[in-house]
């Protein structure tokens, strides 16, 4: 395999979109990237979109499709990319094996999610269903908050952590996002705001949980050649993906107090990014709920299990902490556009080792150049782990 | 839904059968008050929820067992947002809950007081039907 560089990054604004439709909304992600690498639609191989609500929260089926015809890249090779969550990052390293392979010298990855076109019930009945439908929602109801409430449960039980620990998480994310003018929530909250916010799924409250966002990324993917060609400045190197799964079924899982998924995807990306998780001066991990950051600490090895909330406690998952975690707002507060989100990560990622291009205030300081993006798909049941380095 | 311009998308009504031919034991057995499990006659695995085919050795030769009603409970969450197919029903409790034949079963846990739910408590397996006529399973008060 050969070295492929991101060469061109660009975002929507995320939030309440209902000003665009899902190919308005990809072209405002898409255009931005393209300028950044200096390249037209025509100079594009192939395109991997990431979406998962196609004909469920938005109305068309092939978002892949009409995303390309409406930002001229009919004619490439495309592809739909399903990993709930974590299809963004299907995506990204589907665009990636394209160009590593030497089937394409330039490549896109598309995140693309629609996600508030129908009623919030609706939404919960959508997503409660991405697990095992049959066994676990039929008869059972149980929504996505409900998941992760029993990982925060058991979570609580094993290691002492507590719904402030969790709080904290919120906080920080919220923090950070205030300073992310693409983030959908923007504004600063507190341990108390979080602990009386209404109860979704107990012991999860209404701040613990990520909002349900419109949003689209974009990615572009090249080979070193095409960027010793294009005389990119400042490449962004793909330095290690790691991916794996977990059962589908809740009830299958070895224990509640962790993503096996994650531990294995990560220590894939580590070891063909010949790093360790001390060498990171960034990482984006998947906090679509409170909980999930703490588990992702200690998953992919930032700490030792069962010490996440102390990191949050000690502020070392902050900018002059040990390591800055989610200073883009994480899912919990720059918002969740599900199949969008991997690209999302990557975006930022990209922006924060380029130093210059990330507002001030939540740029994170770089000694070795590495970042780590974290997204995991469903309650566990996709993960892929990104490496970049510049 | 929207504050901005929009258009209604045409209204569809979805409902899928779901084939229940090769675990209609199971489904019948909830009527008969038990909750069977299927045990590979190959590898020996028991699988709940009950599979035709196994997963571990790839055959696909199994027996029908009843599993032991006794649970601890491993975690729980009391869901108060609730789906829309589900709003008619009062706020429920979750649970999974892990079994003497070493395997886990989610369901509902009912006939406690929220605050009387621990990690690590016995609760008992119980087959049900629904006021709405389906066949479930339950989590309930030991006797």
């Amino acid at each position: 395999m050969r070295k492929v560089a991101i060469i061109g990054v660009g975002s929507s604004k995320f939030g309440v979109r209902n000003d665009v439709n899902v190919a308005e909304l990809a072209f405002e992600a898409f255009k931005p990237s393209i300028e950044d690498a200096g390249i037209t639609p025509k100079d594009i191989e192939f395109v991997a979109v990431g979406s998962t609500g196609a004909g469920a929260w938005y109305e068309e089926l092939l978002p892949a499709v009409v995303s390309a015809e409406y930002c001229g890249l009919t004619g490439a090779g495309l592809v739909r990319c399903e990993a709930a969550c974590a299809s963004g990052s299907a995506a990204f390293a589907t665009a990636y094996w394209t160009v590593a392979s030497g089937q394409a010298e330039i490549a896109a990855a598309l995140g693309i999610e629609k996600m508030r076109e129908i009623d919030t019930p609706t939404m919960m009945e959508w997503i409660g269903r991405a697990g095992y439908y049959l066994w676990e929602f039929h008869n059972f109801g149980v929504t996505f908050p409900a998941y992760y409430a029993l990982y925060a449960t058991a979570h609580m039980a094993r290691f002492g952590t507590t719904e402030e620990d969790l709080a904290l998480v919120a906080v920080k994310n919220h923090k950070y996002a205030s300073m992310n003018p693409i983030a959908h929530l923007q504004n600063r909250i507190t341990v108390d705001d979080v602990l009386s916010s209404m109860i979704i799924a107990a012991p999860l409250k209404l701040f613990d949980c990520c909002p349900v966002s419109d949003g689209a990324a974009s990615i572009i993917l090249a080979s070193e050649e095409k960027v010793k060609e294009l005389k990119i400045d400042t490449p962004v190197w793909v330095a290690g993906i790691g991916f794996a799964s977990g059962t589908a079924n809740m009830s299958k899982r070895l224990d509640y107090v962790g993503l096996e998924a994650s531990v294995s995807a990560s220590q894939k990306a580590y070891k063909m990014a010949k790093v360790t998780p001390d060498q990171l001066d960034v990482a984006v991990v998947h906090d679509c709920f409170t909980i999930a950051e703490i588990m992702a600490y200690e998953d992919i090895g930032l700490c030792k299990k069962g010490e996440g909330a102390k990191l949050i406690r000690e502020g070392q998952t902050e900018i002059g902490g040990k390591i800055p975690v989610n200073v883009d707002g994480g899912l919990k507060a720059k918002g969740h556009p599900i199949g969008t989100t991997g690209c999302s990560m990557v975006n930022e990622l990209t922006k924060q080792l380029r130093e210059e291009a990330v507002e001030k205030g939540r740029q994170a300081p770089m000694k070795n150049y590495v970042a780590l993006a974290h997204n995991v798909g469903g309650t566990g049941h996709y993960c892929y782990v990104t490496i970049l380095r510049r | 839904m929207a504050s901005m311009p929009s258009i209604k998308s045409r209204e569809v009504k979805i409902v899928q059968d779901i084939p229940i031919s090769k675990t209609l034991p199971f489904w019948e057995g909830l009527k008969q008050g038990k909750i069977l499990a299927t045990k590979c006659r190959k590898c020996g695995k028991i699988f709940f929820p009950p599979v035709a085919d196994c997963s571990q050795c790839l055959a696909s030769d199994m027996e029908w067992v009843e599993l032991s009603d006794e649970a601890i409970i491993e975690t729980f969450t009391h869901v108060v947002v609730r789906p829309t197919t589900f709003q008619h029903e009062k706020p429920y409790t979750v649970a999974i809950g892990k079994l003497k034949e070493g395997v886990r079963v989610l369901a509902w846990l009912t006939g406690f007081k929220l605050s009387e739910v621990k990690v690590g408590m016995k609760a008992k397996l119980v087959a049900k039907i629904t006021p709405e006529g389906n066949p479930t399973y339950v989590f309930t008060r030991p006797e």
